[in-house]
């Protein structure tokens, strides 16, 4: 089957392409990509005023398929990707049972590909249970179809694991990512540390107890010259260490989340005690905010993940101790980047569009995606950038509705998600599938 | 002039004439205490519900007496906290007070925020008896109050909070009551038991507890929690004594005439010596009865917001 997109403003960083161009789509691959391209037969989609990228990559994502199914299924979070202009998420192991062994992440793939309508790459524990002691069979998971490894939700406390984690994984060629939070300093916390946890008398979470980690990983790559990912970035400090240690040419990357751009700790207060204003790293202060976007602009930070943590409604109308870490993401990603980084002037489109294609492709070895090149696999999402609309509660389709975004005008409207060649978003029938 | 919000959540949240409204209201009901019907007729037909979820006998009573003389119906709630996690959640519990025509919820809750959430589901006046370690606004009026009357005064008033400022929810409505009246607070404690960046409150912080007294016009101690020892915030009860508990030798160092407060209850020997809490300078017992006039006041002044 063939597909043609005409006349959309065609934004690839990987390919520098930034003109209206169409994109011809021939068996799911990129056929073609020029102004007039006349295609017998092809169905056609018109995206005249609208912006084409290559389809987003989420590298952090939270499935809950299996074991948390209220909060979200590997049906609904792949249907929340599309919704967002996401082809392809990388889920994490904190599942119950947890993905650290093949037949798990087996089941996890075999879901995906019968209930999924975007691509799904798990990614498998760093240790047994993902409890920090020992490795899990990371070779085994490997073949079984992992892209990464990672213990999130939890540090590998001991130094000497995590350095093991680093240099095993070498002969894989894949990255550890790691949840850089030092567990001693953040017990009881439950936002920032600082002026406003001590007004509002809630239990903080210094900077520091992630400044540690990211330092000592950092150490350890180097140590072992594996390659580190670091997952969701939040305070100025690890952004000069991320820095510094990329001018010394250790092997690591990093990603950050919309929100961390976009929200401070002064949230909480505003927001009075709402509890999707909690997460983990916290909300941090206007300082970190800009340094976060400072790392973004000098490419210190890499990748802008969603680390979408969906948790029923029940679970988070509570008081804010009492409530679980983490929002949903995946629906106001593109958004969020077009609002607060593009509109704002802070980076181009096709700047921030890298952060989310082929930027995450290139880390985790994604080939033929993160790019509209020719021949390339065609993840493609195409937005109006334009358009302004309101985030309501009822247009999410994820299963959660946890998001601090809710109420907010954004920019940058997804109307058609597009995973190997077919158009999955918006969704025509449930039965097509 | 009413109170801007149906709730009290908070002395942060009020300003400098709604606190002194308060006060001013505070008076002619103290003034009640001392007729042979100590009741008025105010609250006829009202309820209000104590929603403990933390054990508290003096303020609960002290919310229940301060009902009962308005001539509200009174209901007190305890709920243990080990049924907080497990049982029903807080907002349906408010929820069927309030099915139940509860006009007031006066909650206490070892969570900082609990009665935010409930102030923001519910349409009942909610009054916050103390929550987690954010403020105990009710408290706070009425150290005020004791000060105001005894001093004839607050602003330029040299304050001292000594101790456990970091877990202290009195502490923090003291400073921002203290602070919008125009008084100079100072904290004083070991920097483990003092909150970060408490300073940006525009409070002075000491360490040196002879050089924190230099020239106060009122000392409020606060409680030491034992249990604090096993999170290491300080070593020893023992060194807390040597270091920071409020006695006879240390007094001197204040003026001769400073006031001495407690939120109670007392730790005699231990952040307070007997000698201290029972001098001619301790308004510690009228600082109770004060806080009946102040939570009539609350109360009061809440039931003009109709909703
Ligand atoms: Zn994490
Ligand atoms: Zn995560």
């Amino acid at each position: 089957m063939k597909l043609l997109i005409r006349g959309g403003l065609v934004v690839d960083p990987e390919t520098k392409l930034n003109n209206i161009s169409d994109i011809l789509i021939n068996n799911g691959r990129i056929e073609q990509v020029k102004n007039g391209i006349k295609a017998d037969g092809a169905v056609e989609i018109d995206a005249k005023g609208k912006v084409v990228i290559p389809g987003l990559i989420d590298v952090h994502t939270h499935l809950r398929e299996p074991g948390h199914e209220e909060e979200e299924t590997i049906a609904s979070g792949t249907r929340a990707a599309a919704h967002g202009g996401v082809t392809s998420v990388f889920c994490m192991p904190n599942t119950h049972p947890p993905l650290d062994n093949a037949p798990a992440v087996e089941f996890v793939l075999l879901k995906a590909q019968k209930e999924g309508i975007v691509n799904v790459f798990p990614i498998g524990c760093i240790t047994k249970g993902s409890n920090g002691e020992e490795l899990a069979e990371i070779g085994v998971l490997k073949k079984s179809g992992i892209i990464a490894i990672s213990d999130d939700g939890n540090t590998v406390m001991n130094s000497q694991v995590m350095r093991r984690a680093l240099e095993y994984t070498k002969m894989f060629d894949i990255p550890v990512i790691s949840h850089c939070e030092d567990t001693a300093l953040t017990k009881n916390g439950v936002m920032n540390e600082g002026y406003t946890s001590m007004v509002l008398g809630l239990r903080g979470i210094p900077t520091h107890s992630e400044d540690i980690i990211v330092s000592r990983d950092i150490m350890l790559a180097e140590l072992s010259s594996g390659h580190l990912h670091i997952a969701h970035v939040s305070t100025k400090e690890s952004v000069d260490l991320i820095r510094q240690a990329k001018k010394r040419k250790i092997k690591v990357t990093a990603e950050t989340c919309p929100h961390y751009f976009s929200l401070t700790e002064e949230d909480v207060k505003k927001t009075n005690y709402d509890t999707n204003t909690k997460m983990k790293p916290p909300l941090r202060t206007r300082e970190d905010v800009s340094a976060i976007i400072e790392g973004l602009k000098d490419g210190t930070i890499d990748c802008i993940a969603t680390d979408h943590a969906p948790h029923t409604i029940e679970e988070k109308n509570k008081e804010y101790d009492l409530a679980p870490f983490g929002i949903i993401g995946l629906e106001t990603l593109l958004s969020l980047v077009v609002t607060e980084l593009v509109n704002k002037k802070v980076m181009t489109l096709s700047e921030a569009v890298s952060k989310m294609t082929i930027n995450p492709a290139r880390i985790f070895n994604l080939k033929d995606r993160g790019s509209l090149k020719k021949g390339n696999i065609a993840d493609i999402t195409i937005i109006d950038i334009k358009k302004n609309y309101v985030i309501r509660k009822e247009d999410f389709v994820s299963k959660s509705k946890n998001s601090p975004f809710v109420g907010r005008t954004l920019a940058g409207f997804v109307e058609k998600t597009i995973v190997g060649g077919e158009v999955v978003w918006p969704i025509k029938e449930e039965t097509n599938r | 002039m009413p109170l801007k919000s149906k709730d009290l959540l908070g002395l942060e949240y009020l300003d400098k004439k709604e606190i002194e409204l308060i006060l001013d209201t505070a008076r002619p009901f103290k003034d009640l205490f001392t007729r042979s019907i100590k009741k008025v007729p105010t609250l006829r037909g009202k309820t209000v519900v104590n929603l403990f979820y933390e054990p508290s006998t003096r303020t609960r009573t002290s919310f229940e007496i301060a009902a009962k003389r308005l001539s509200a119906d009174l209901v007190n709630i305890a709920v243990s906290t080990s049924s907080v996690v497990k049982g029903e959640s807080l907002i349906d519990t408010g929820k069927t007070f309030e099915a139940m025509k509860a006009d007031f919820i006066v909650i206490r809750h070892s969570l900082a925020g609990a009665p935010a959430v409930l102030a923001r589901n519910l349409n009942a006046s909610i009054i916050n008896a103390g929550d987690g370690f954010h403020e105990h606004p009710s408290q706070g009026l009425l150290d005020l109050f004791t000060i105001r009357e005894k001093k004839k005064r607050i602003a330029g008033l040299k304050i001292l909070l000594v101790g456990d400022i970091l877990h202290s929810r009195v502490a923090k409505s003291n400073i921002w009551g203290l602070t919008k009246l125009g008084a100079e607070v100072r904290v004083v404690g070991p920097p483990t038991l003092i909150p970060y960046k408490i300073e940006e409150l525009g409070v002075k912080v000491y360490y040196d507890i002879e050089k924190a007294l230099e020239g106060v016009d009122v000392i409020n101690i606060l409680r030491i929690q034992l249990e604090r020892q096993q999170e290491s915030l300080f070593p020893s009860v023992h060194e807390y004594i040597e270091l920071f508990q409020m006695n006879k030798e240390r007094l001197k160092f204040a003026k001769p005439d400073a006031l001495i407060m407690h939120p109670g209850p007392m730790n005699r020997g231990i952040e307070i010596s007997s000698d201290v809490a029972d001098s001619a300078n301790a308004v510690i017992n009228e600082q109770v009865t004060n806080g009946i006039a102040v939570r009539m006041a609350v109360l009061y002044l809440l039931s003009a917001k109709k909703r």
